[in-house]
């Protein structure tokens, strides 16, 4: 490696401990990482250098005193641009939250400072994170480390592509059909959507109440866990938020997966598969048998209404969440003659065509006369989803499948096909239906030299199963925290 | 043939609770800040704010609820209701649909000595939204230049009390009204001002043909802020369809506002919007559990009811008036009643005072009772004065005026203003005796037996005694002469 920037947080954080390296340096490596790529791969909103500065500096004087306030203690962090951060502007990617500076810090964010983290900006996404490959933000697309001319999926399109480019050690995102998992595939991360309730939700710019869980996206499987125990824990201020108690995740890694039953979904492993990623996940799972798990096939029927139900229930949701968007308190606004002029004229000019399409969609769902025929239906599906995984975890520890369908795709390339891009949250949606927690590995490269990433599933509150058998999967695959060829030797700093 | 027509009356009733906080966050719920100064992220809708209820809240819409005989849900929910305007935070409030905290109970009411049983639909909790103050064009949002907005009242706790179409009058309606009143007043769950807003009437009316069962077109009827104004209200509309029926022209569903100066209801828009209000679960709240031990935890903190107190006050010998004006008296007069009567003092004595001299000083000084001077423990002392025959019942009025005014206890009152009578008999026979001595003709028809004299002696005795003499004692002792 060639530079602090590529380092794991695990190596940073033990090298800082250790007194070999600085907050700031770190910083300073992470930030000349991102003036380097930025301008290809346009994966921050805002980079809040005075702010990192000073983080950063009060970390390192911390440190000097021999104290250190948690896990990132002095680590460079990407917030994902829909949670919202205290004096520094927030947009969730959308023209109608330009210039829009929050007075407070989401519950998220507050761990992440309490734990000593250096929050270096707010990264890209598609608009209020509906998406499956930043391509929807209002402030253009983010490219993917590993092919300039592809998507870095989405939506946390910024968050993932900037952790694999070395402009963040680790960073959050928010995960509602895929959207944490998806670009951490497609750009060669690891990415992890925790139990919904996990961590709290306050402060995280709503798409669908239901369904949206904050969560890492990291170098490596233990980079995750070791940021999910920051921001995982009860809420006072998130009436979902999980009130039991909070394990230490990293406690649950390295201890290999011999006895374990692990589960290959049927219905996620052939037809709309590309064969690189089949190939390539067939052979995890071959490896994950020969360290001792029992591997078997099993079917969960209800995967293949699970798309559509998700496309009705998560518009319907976002069509009321982002009703306070009218030019009344914040924001964009554009006037008109009556306050109803004002917030459609608004409302017009602020969303863009994917977010319009959805509340449009939504609007209708949730419509007299048709409640019962599309939410209620859709409902219903999610109680059977929620059934066939109870099922399933009768006989198996985790289920696995592909992440994604397909490896990064061309720019361009599905934006004139909204249903196109919805196929690709096929794999991961059904976590989210569930409520359960998912995670992302990377596995290897398809013929094109783009990350492919392997999903392992585990029921509510079983994060320490997931963890467990994902860093044997990390292990297996040989992956090893693999570089994107943009920041590779001959690009170093 | 002429059809005569029967009125149908359904009342919403909203009423904001008096809790510390809001419904769904931290913020002060009590009004008279400064505009937009009881706001934060969730109140007033900021990006990704979220609510979490107010528990104080649900245990009162139970209190309201089992008020109401209602069954109380062991599980309920909130729900989305989806409609833009600019003082809703969120442009959705968070309200109630199918799964109310309360469904199915009854209020009893009584107007013309007739008892009702209204039936009550629900009670459900939501928010309350922003107040608008719309500058220029006469203060209407049509005309006006720009409006603007104060978010202190958003998210205040509200509680929607609806009946079935139950009340078939004007008068049944303000009874109703009243009486739930007087209920949540009871709780101490509101201060139900009408004229603040704090509780507010809404009423459906619809006529039908005497003595069928099927519903015609409601009208929705807003903007009453009296007791008088909703019985007006309703006697107008009840009028306004019956002519229009008359004349063979439709009702047509709509909202009318009550223009309580022009004594008339007016439509609110010419075009009216069709509002599907598109209701689903609110995701960011869990369901709300009200366990039965809770339940009865409430029931058995339940204050004595309106109902329960007038029974008893029955029983206490007091009559219909005099119980319906005690309990429409204002702030404090129940209680002073109470305390007096809990000290032993006569409560027929007391509730004369209360709702006679007192009450009248009250609308003079335009004050409620609680904010005078003026104690149980002072009309106790008051009735015993007045019982030991140390007050005339006219110095016992002097005496009450003098305690509210703030010039003290009863007995410094009639110590200072010299109002102490005498009926100590041998003070008095001594003066009784100098009246015979000044009345030689009198004093003979006295002893003759004459006993229509006593009444001009009293009077003397009054006269040279400067009306402290209790006359009650004089007119004793001369009716013993009288006898011989």
């Amino acid at each position: 490696m060639s530079s602090l920037a590529d380092l794991t947080l695990a190596e940073a954080a033990a090298s800082l401990r250790a007194g070999e390296v600085s907050s700031r340096e770190l910083l300073q490596a992470t930030l000349d990482r991102a003036l380097l790529t930025e301008a290809e791969l346009h994966a921050y909103l805002t980079i809040d250098h005075e702010g990192a500065r000073a983080a950063a500096a009060a970390a390192d004087e911390a440190l000097v005193r021999g104290e250190t306030t948690g896990p990132l203690h002095g680590i460079p962090v990407a917030i994902k641009d829909n949670m919202v951060t205290s004096g520094l502007e927030t947009t969730a990617g959308s023209q109608i939250l330009a210039g829009y500076v929050p007075p407070y810090d989401a519950t998220a964010v507050t761990a992440l400072k309490k734990a000593g983290a250096v929050i270096i900006g707010k990264t890209n996404l598609d608009e209020f994170a509906m998406g499956s490959s930043t391509e929807n933000s209002g402030y253009g697309p983010t490219a993917n480390p590993w092919d300039t001319g592809r998507v870095p999926g989405g939506s946390s399109g910024g968050s993932a592509a900037a952790v694999a480019a070395g402009s963040a050690l680790t960073a959050l995102g928010s995960d509602t059909g895929g959207s944490i998992r998806q670009p951490a595939a497609l750009c060669g991360v690891v990415g992890m959507k925790p139990t919904y309730g996990l961590v709290s939700r306050y402060g995280l710019i709503a798409f669908a109440s239901s369904l949206d869980q904050i969560g890492p996206i990291s170098r490596t499987v233990e980079d995750a866990a070791t940021t999910l125990e920051v921001i995982a824990g009860h809420d006072p201020l998130d009436a979902t938020s999980y009130r039991g108690e909070y394990p230490q995740y990293r406690a649950s890694l390295g201890r290999g997966v011999a006895g374990l039953r692990i589960g290959v979904v049927a219905e996620l492993a052939g037809e709309g598969i590309s064969p690189d990623v089949l190939t390539a996940c067939r052979s995890v799972v071959d490896s994950l048998a020969e360290a001792g798990a029992a591997v078997r096939e099993v079917s969960l029927p209800s995967m293949e209404y699970a798309l559509s139900a998700y496309y009705l229930i998560a518009p319907a949701e976002c069509s009321a969440n982002l009703a306070r968007f009218d030019g009344v308190r914040y924001g964009l606004r554009v006037d008109g003659a009556t306050v109803e002029e004002m917030t459609a004229r608004t409302r017009a000019a602020g969303f863009g065509p994917e977010v319009t399409r959805r509340i449009l969609l939504g609007t209708y769902a949730l419509s007299a006369g048709y409640y019962d025929s599309f939410y209620g239906q859709a409902q219903k599906v999610r109680t059977l989803v929620i059934q066939d995984f109870t099922r399933a975890y009768q006989g198996f520890d985790v289920l696995v499948s592909p992440t994604s369908p397909m490896t990064a795709f061309e720019l361009g390339s599905r934006t004139e096909d909204p249903l196109s891009m919805y196929l690709v949250d096929v794999c991961t949606i059904p976590s989210n239906l569930a409520g359960a927690p998912s995670i992302s590995v990377p596995v290897g490269l398809d013929a094109a030299g783009l990350p492919i990433g392997f999903q392992i599933m585990a029921p509510a509150l079983g994060e320490e199963v997931l963890l467990r058998v994902a860093a044997e999967v990390e292990r297996a695959s040989g992956w090893n925290n693999r570089r994107p060829p943009l920041v590779g030797d001959d690009r170093g700093v | 043939m002429i059809v005569e027509y029967e009125p149908v009356i359904g009342i919403e009733t909203h009423v904001e609770l008096v809790t510390d906080s809001k419904m769904f966050c931290g913020c002060p719920a009590h009004f008279g800040a400064d505009p937009n100064t009881n706001v934060c992220p969730v109140c007033l809708g900021l990006p990704g704010a979220l609510p979490v209820p107010n528990e104080k809240a649900i245990e009162w819409i139970v209190a309201i609820g089992l008020a109401l005989e209602c069954d109380i849900a062991y599980h309920s929910q909130f729900h989305r209701k989806n409609y833009f305007y600019a003082d809703q935070p969120k442009n959705y409030q968070i309200s109630q649909y199918d799964v109310p905290v309360c469904s199915g109970g009854a209020l009893d009411i009584e107007t013309d000595g007739q008892s009702t049983r209204v039936r009550i639909n629900r009670v459900h909790m939501e928010e309350d939204t922003g107040k608008m103050i719309h500058v220029g064009g006469g203060g209407r949002i049509k005309d006006a230049d720009h409006s603007l907005l104060d978010f202190n009242r958003a998210g205040v706790p509200l509680v929607e009390i609806v009946t079935e179409p139950d009340l078939a009058t004007p008068q049944q309606a303000r009874a109703f009204a009243q009486e739930l009143q007087a209920i949540v007043l009871a709780l101490g769950v509101s201060d139900a001002k009408l004229e603040e807003g704090s509780m507010r009437f809404d009423a459906n009316v619809s006529l039908r043909p005497k003595g069928t069962d099927e519903l015609g077109t409601k009208v929705e009827v807003k903007n009453m802020n009296s007791f008088r104004s909703l019985e007006r209200a309703l006697a107008y509309e009840i009028d306004r369809q019956t002519a229009a029926l008359a004349a063979g022209e439709p009702i047509a569903q709509e909202t009318r506002h009550w223009d309580e100066s022009a004594g008339i209801t007016g439509g609110m828009r010419s075009k009216e919007e069709s509002s599907d209000y598109r209701y689903f679960p609110e995701p960011d709240l869990v369901p709300i559990e009200i366990s039965y031990a809770l339940r009865e935890t409430i029931r058995e903190r339940l204050p004595e009811l309106p109902a329960a107190r007038r029974s008893r006050y029955g029983d206490l010998g007091l009559d219909p008036a005099s119980i319906a004006a005690l309990a429409s008296g204002g702030a404090g007069v129940t209680e002073r009643f109470e305390d007096a009567v809990v000290a032993g003092s006569d409560p027929k004595t007391i509730a004369n005072w209360l709702t006679g001299e007192v009450a009248a000083f009250l609308r003079r000084e335009s004050v409620e009772l609680a904010d005078t001077p003026l104690s149980g423990e002072h009309l106790s002392q008051l009735e015993r004065l007045y019982a030991a025959g140390d007050l005339s019942a006219t110095a016992a009025k002097q005496v009450l005026g003098g305690v509210m005014a703030g010039e003290g206890s009863p007995a410094e009152v009639a110590a200072a203003r010299d109002l102490i009578q005498i009926s100590d008999i041998g003070a008095l026979a001594a003066q009784i005796d100098r009246v015979l001595a000044d009345h030689p003709e009198e004093h003979q028809r006295l002893k003759d037996g004459d006993a229509k004299v006593i009444g001009y002696l009293v009077g003397q005795v009054m006269r040279i005694t400067a009306g402290k003499a209790d006359p009650k004692v004089v007119s004793t002792i001369l009716g013993e002469k009288a006898e011989g």
